[in-house]
C-alpha cells in the first residue's frame, strides 16, 4: 500500500516501541497483536531501522499481513493486519 | 522397542513440534559460552525465533551454565568438595556476573557496556532470559558438566530443565538450525 493510503487506515492498535531496541519492538508487536481484532490493522512505530524488516518477516513468518511501512524523522511506521 | 510414553516425556522437555509440511521446525542451541556479549546475543536470538513461533530449546554446558545460576550463595542438599567449592566460588555466580569475552579491562569494559546497554534502551542479560522464559523457551542444563563442575540444581534459577546429550541431539534433531554459542 502507498504511503498516503497508510496513512489513512483506521488503526486497531498501536504499539509505540520507539526508544527500544532490538529484540523489543518484536517482541512488542507480537505481545500486541493478541489484542487486535482479527483482520484489524496494527501500527507499530519504532525508531530502530531493522523493525523495517523484522517485522514484515515475522508476520509472514506467522500468519499476518503486512502492509506497508511509512518512514518519518528518525522512525518508521509499520502496518499490519492480523491474519489469525 | 521404545516406550511411546518415554517419546512423549522427551518431547515434553525439548522443542520438537514439526511443521505443517512434516519438516522439523524447532531451532536449537548449545550455549558453551560464559561470556557476557555471546550470551547476549544467545538470548536474543532464542527470543526472536520464539517471537516467530518456532519451539526454542537452549541447551547450557560448561561455562554457558553460570548465566544460569541464582546470584548468591544456596543452600543445597548434599555438601560439595573442596574442588566443587572452589569452582563456586571462582566462577561467576548468574547472568548479572558475567564479563565481556574483550574489552573486559578488569571490568571497566564490562561496565562501560552495560552503561551503554542501558542507556539505548538494550535490554539486559537477566531480563532476556526473562523474557525468554516467558516466551516459553525451554532453558536445558547439562547434568553432566553441572555434576563436573559441582553445580547442584538448587543453584540454578527456577524453572531449568535437566537433560543430557541425548536431550540435545533430540531437540537439534527436531530443528531446521542449530547453533553452538
Amino acid at each position: 500500500m502507498e504511503a498516503d493510503e497508510l496513512r489513512h487506515l483506521k488503526v486497531d492498535k498501536t504499539v509505540d516501541a520507539r526508544g527500544v531496541a532490538c529484540p523489543g519492538p518484536l517482541l512488542e508487536a507480537k505481545r500486541a497483536v493478541a489484542s487486535v481484532p482479527l483482520h484489524g490493522v496494527m501500527e507499530v512505530i519504532s525508531s530502530d531501522e531493522g523493525t523495517t524488516e523484522d517485522v514484515p518477516l515475522w508476520a509472514k513468518k506467522v500468519g499476518h499481513e503486512y502492509l506497508g511501512t511509512v518512514p518519518e524523522a528518525g522512525i518508521w511506521r509499520v502496518y499490519l493486519r492480523r491474519g489469525k | 522397542m521404545t516406550d511411546i510414553s518415554e517419546v512423549a516425556a522427551h518431547e515434553a522437555v525439548v522443542s520438537g513440534s514439526e511443521s505443517d509440511d512434516g519438516g522439523p521446525h524447532g531451532f536449537s542451541m548449545v550455549v558453551f559460552s560464559g561470556d557476557l556479549d555471546r550470551q547476549i546475543a544467545a538470548f536474543i536470538i532464542a527470543n526472536g525465533a520464539a517471537a516467530m513461533e518456532l519451539p526454542v530449546t537452549m541447551f547450557f554446558t560448561f561455562w554457558g551454565l553460570n548465566a544460569l545460576r541464582r546470584d548468591g550463595p544456596v543452600p543445597i542438599a548434599n555438601p560439595k568438595t573442596t574442588v566443587e567449592k572452589m569452582f563456586g566460588r571462582m566462577m561467576p555466580r548468574g547472568a548479572e556476573k558475567l564479563k565481556l569475552s574483550h574489552l573486559n579491562l578488569g571490568g571497566l569494559g564490562t561496565r562501560m557496556i552495560k552503561h551503554e546497554m542501558e542507556k539505548k534502551h538494550v535490554l539486559d542479560l537477566p531480563h532476556l532470559i526473562q523474557t525468554a522464559r516467558e516466551q516459553g523457551v525451554h532453558l536445558v542444563a547439562c547434568t553432566m558438566t553441572m555434576d563436573l563442575m559441582g553445580i547442584r540444581k538448587e543453584e540454578l534459577l527456577p524453572g531449568i530443565e535437566f537433560g543430557g546429550v541425548g536431550t540435545m541431539v533430540f531437540a537439534s534433531d527436531n530443528s531446521r538450525s542449530t547453533l553452538f554459542i
